[in-house]
């Protein structure tokens, strides 16, 4: 190769797509926030954040388990669900519905283990029909979809389940140092996600299955193993999420609990910027991205456009982060 | 630069292309025939560019009516540039095409097969699920009153199959058919009845051999019925089955045409990698002054490996410091092989003992651990990861070794990739750059060091220059000879005969899945070479190695 040819590698042109891509979410999040200090009453206050930060959370929380499932080329459907069974059954361990346990910590710890490994587990099966079976991981993910709901209903005989345990309502209403603890939760699984994604040799091939599935099996990374875990800990961010939302509503009902949750979570990932086809993955940015797709409904709540138009206003996001992706791409 | 070199290279070949010993048909003879008034198609002088780089250049090409007529050439040849250009997929940017006697305009493949020229290609291309008609009479239905009119094409379909001897169900969908009987689905839906030339793209690649024999009389039945066919394969053998002619193409030339009878498979061979037989001394890789050296004991030895109908019994070693090479011509089965010792496939039969112990790799971690090290063929489907750096992409293969209960150690991964991009002079903005932002050439270079990373024994390199602009091409090869030297053992396969022959210390040649020949490397000339590329058979082996 020529200097010049170097000299053209090294300091490439400005390619506003590609910067686009890697900071548009931030710089929507901050013009938002912006906006919303200029003509939002009462938004510079500790109840705002509050109510988005304990809105968001959930979503972030499926969305890092997702996330990383994106990050191997796959997608799961199934993370809805999968809160749905782990939310209809925690109550039904802490309430002694199953066997009846006295002491009440001792019965939260095991509905909280119980209820979120079952979900991991079924997150596993997930990864086990994909992996063993190369079943396409939408239509995979799409089994527990469907059935996992039914589960959840089955569990439950349909009905809902109310309670009042402080104690298991903590994880949802409590706070550590003045901050809500589901807020606490999803800071400490991003940052957790995020320095896997980055520093350990599991979180590298996640990105190498991703970026390039063939490669990666002749580099000797065992793929199998890369996808079953993966799935694995989707289904345990979405039995945790499940826990969060029951928690708040102080009640479970197996037909609401994170229904539509896959969607808001792939949105939060698409938006984020992280690539859907694999290879490209951002923890942080899947944070923004929830944020940002949080603020908007917030932004439009709050001034008076109806919940419906805010769908669409958050549809219209979706395609622009999807569409800003790929021109940086192909640049 | 390169332009300038590569053209100084094909100006070299022709020179030996007009230097072979053969009856030769001048340009005035391929002109004359170019004329001949009975030739259906008359291809003359086109030539293609893609980007300013020239995929055909003066290729001349006819076929006579009820002629069968072969097209040969390795990868890159253009052989595949010039159907698509007759069939309209691109456009010529000079040149003349006359068909039956009209000079000959499309823009797209599905008009071309309305004026005449259909084209079968390698995979079949059908709807499994639907019945037999529906696949024939897909995009042309027959409709009446706007609704469509099934007895007619189930006649259609029906009369289109007699003609080659086939008696289906039409009403059966495709799938509960065996592949001859799908495959002629296919060469029926392709021809119709309107065709006048029908262009076939490997059309054996993908059967057995009795499917290959059916599909050799419906050949012959076209012809029989006065419809030309374009026949592109690389197995020589089948050529002299059904083919009259035979053009050869190599570089975007065509660079010969000949009837099948006045051509012996030499000829073929020499013809398509552009070498005379006698040729002149001088050498043209940087593999050139390999010193004599210590060749280690042998490192792997192979017996009688098998799988499916492409690797048939092949039987190959390779000792430490030695270079060893597969020669071949394409579907030999030499990546084949290559698979089934990384353990990417499983062999059906045969052996393997690697530094002393059986070998059976059940995958691709299997042959890592034992110390081994694999450069595909296809850098890019199979070797980088695009979007991560070359520093991610260096280390894929070694990272778990350099990691402490799972985290990666950074500052021994920069060193290390540091010390690689110097050693192996790869040219990046560093190791940060992602690596679909490097050169072919550089992209190799950090494949190589993936593997290098793990101090391997044994190191397969599929084509290891390929697609790789000259200049790097010259330090990879220097460098493949540097590592040979310091011990380790390397198995290379290459379709350039110059690079085989002149990088290896010794070479096996494979034919049709068979180890046909091994030579050392004073016997290793290239007209032995090239014989044992285009009829050596298994018994040579026994009188070549005693």
């Amino acid at each position: 190769m020529t200097d010049t040819a170097r000299q053209q590698l090294i300091s490439r042109p400005f390619d506003p797509f590609d910067f686009m891509a890697r900071y548009g979410t931030l710089i929507a999040l901050a013009l938002l926030i912006l906006f919303n200090f200029a003509f939002t009453r009462n938004f510079a206050t500790m109840q705002t954040l509050n109510v988005n930060l304990t809105q968001v959370c959930t979503i972030v929380i499926v969305a890092v388990g997702m996330t990383l499932v994106i990050a191997t080329g796959g997608i799961d459907l199934s993370v809805g669900s999968l809160m749905a069974i782990s939310g209809a059954l925690a109550p039904m361990i802490f309430l002694g519905k199953i066997v009846p346990i006295d002491n009440v910590a001792l019965a939260v710890a095991a509905a909280m283990i119980i209820a979120v490994g079952v979900a991991g587990l079924f997150g596993l099966f997930n990864g086990w029909l994909i992996a063993r079976f190369r079943i396409q991981p939408i239509v995979a993910t799409l089994v527990l979809f469907i059935a996992g709901r039914g589960i959840a209903q089955v569990l439950t005989n349909g009905n809902l389940q109310t309670f009042r345990v402080p104690q298991f309502q903590w994880i949802g209403l409590g706070r550590l140092f003045g901050i809500p603890v589901q807020v606490v939760l999803m800071v400490l699984l991003v940052i957790a996600a995020a320095w896997m994604l980055k520093r350990t040799v599991f979180g590298r091939q996640i990105i190498a299955v991703g970026g390039n599935e063939r490669a990666a099996e002749l580099s000797g990374i065992a793929v199998s193993r890369v996808k079953l875990v993966v799935y694995a800990i989707s289904g345990l961010c979405a039995g945790i999420a499940g826990l969060v939302v029951i928690a708040i509503n102080s009640s479970s009902d197996a037909n609401l609990v994170g229904m539509g949750m896959e969607l808001d979570a792939i949105a939060a990932v698409a938006v984020g910027g992280t690539l859907l086809s694999g290879g490209k993955a951002t923890i942080i940015g899947t944070l923004l991205g929830a944020m940002t797709i949080q603020l908007v409904r917030y932004t439009l709540l709050a001034n008076g456009v109806p919940d419906a138009a805010a769908l669409v206003v958050k549809a219209g996001i979706i395609v622009l982060a999807v569409w800003i992706q790929q021109q940086g791409r192909r640049a | 630069m390169i332009l300038r070199l590569a053209s100084a290279l094909i100006g070299r070949w022709l020179f030996f292309g007009i230097s072979i010993a053969m009856p030769e048909p001048s340009d005035a003879f391929r002109i004359g025939f170019a004329m001949n008034t009975d030739n259906l198609l008359s291809m003359t002088a086109i030539d293609k560019r893609f980007a300013g780089i020239p995929a055909l250049s003066g290729a001349s090409f006819a076929v006579g009516r009820g002629e069968v007529h072969a097209l040969i050439g390795q990868n890159g040849a253009g052989k595949s540039t010039l159907i698509k250009v007759l069939t309209g997929y691109y456009k010529r940017d000079a040149g003349e095409v006359v068909f039956d006697g009209k000079p000959f305009e499309v823009s797209s493949p599905q008009q071309a097969q309305a004026s005449g020229i259909s084209t079968i290609y390698q995979e079949i291309n059908l709807v499994p699920y639907r019945s037999i008609t529906e696949n024939i009479c897909l995009g042309r239905e027959a409709r009446r009153c706007g609704l469509l009119d099934w007895k007619r094409m189930h006649q259609e379909a029906e009369a289109l199959l007699q003609r080659f001897n086939v008696r289906a169900d039409v009403r059966r969908p495709l799938m509960e058919f065996n592949t001859a009987t799908q495959q002629m689905v296919a060469i029926a839906r392709a021809i119709g009845f309107s065709a006048k030339l029908v262009i076939m793209d490997e059309p054996t690649s993908s059967l057995d051999e009795r499917e290959v024999a059916v599909l050799f009389n419906v050949i012959r039945q076209l012809k029989q019925e006065g419809v030309s066919v374009v026949f592109v394969s690389h197995k020589l053998d089948e050529l002299y089955e059904v083919c009259d002619r035979v053009t050869i193409m190599r570089d975007g030339r065509t660079v010969k045409t000949a009837a099948m009878n006045e051509i012996d498979k030499i000829g073929l061979v020499s013809a398509m990698l552009g070498r005379a037989i006698e040729r002149a001394e001088g050498h043209a890789t940087a593999f050139s002054d390999r010193d004599e050296k210590k060749i280690g004991k042998v490192l792997l030895s192979a017996e009688n490996l098998a799988i499916n109908q492409i690797v048939q019994d092949v039987s190959f070693n390779v000792r430490s410091g030695e270079i060893a090479g597969f020669a071949g011509l394409l579907g030999a089965g030499r990546t084949e092989t290559a698979r089934l010792v990384f353990g990417i496939d499983r062999p059906h039969a045969g052996s393997m003992i690697f530094n002393g112990q059986t070998f059976d790799p059940h995958k691709p971690s299997d042959a890592i651990a034992a110390g081994m090290g694999f450069c595909t063929e296809d850098r890019k489907s199979e070797g980088i990861v695009p979007d991560m750096s070359v520093a991610e992409n260096m280390m894929l293969a070694l990272m778990p070794k350099l990691s402490k209960s799972g985290v990666i150690d950074e500052k021994a991964q920069r060193d290390i990739v540091e010390r690689f991009i110097r050693q192996l002079g790869i040219k990046c903005s560093g190791s940060d750059q992602k690596v679909r932002e490097l050169s072919g050439g550089n992209q190799q270079k950090v494949l190589l060091g993936r593997w290098l990373a793990m101090n391997p024994r044994l190191l397969i390199l599929d084509e290891p220059t390929r697609g790789i602009d000259v200049g790097a091409k010259a330090e990879i090869q220097a460098l493949i000879k540097t590592l040979a030297d310091q011990g380790l053992a390397v198995l290379m396969i290459s379709s350039e005969l110059e690079e085989v022959i002149e990088g290896a210390d010794r070479v096996f040649v494979l034919r049709e899945g068979i180890s046909v020949a091994e030579f050392d490397r004073d016997e290793a000339t290239e007209d032995a070479v090239m014989s044992a590329m285009a009829h050596g058979s298994a018994p040579t082996v026994a009188e070549a190695a005693p």
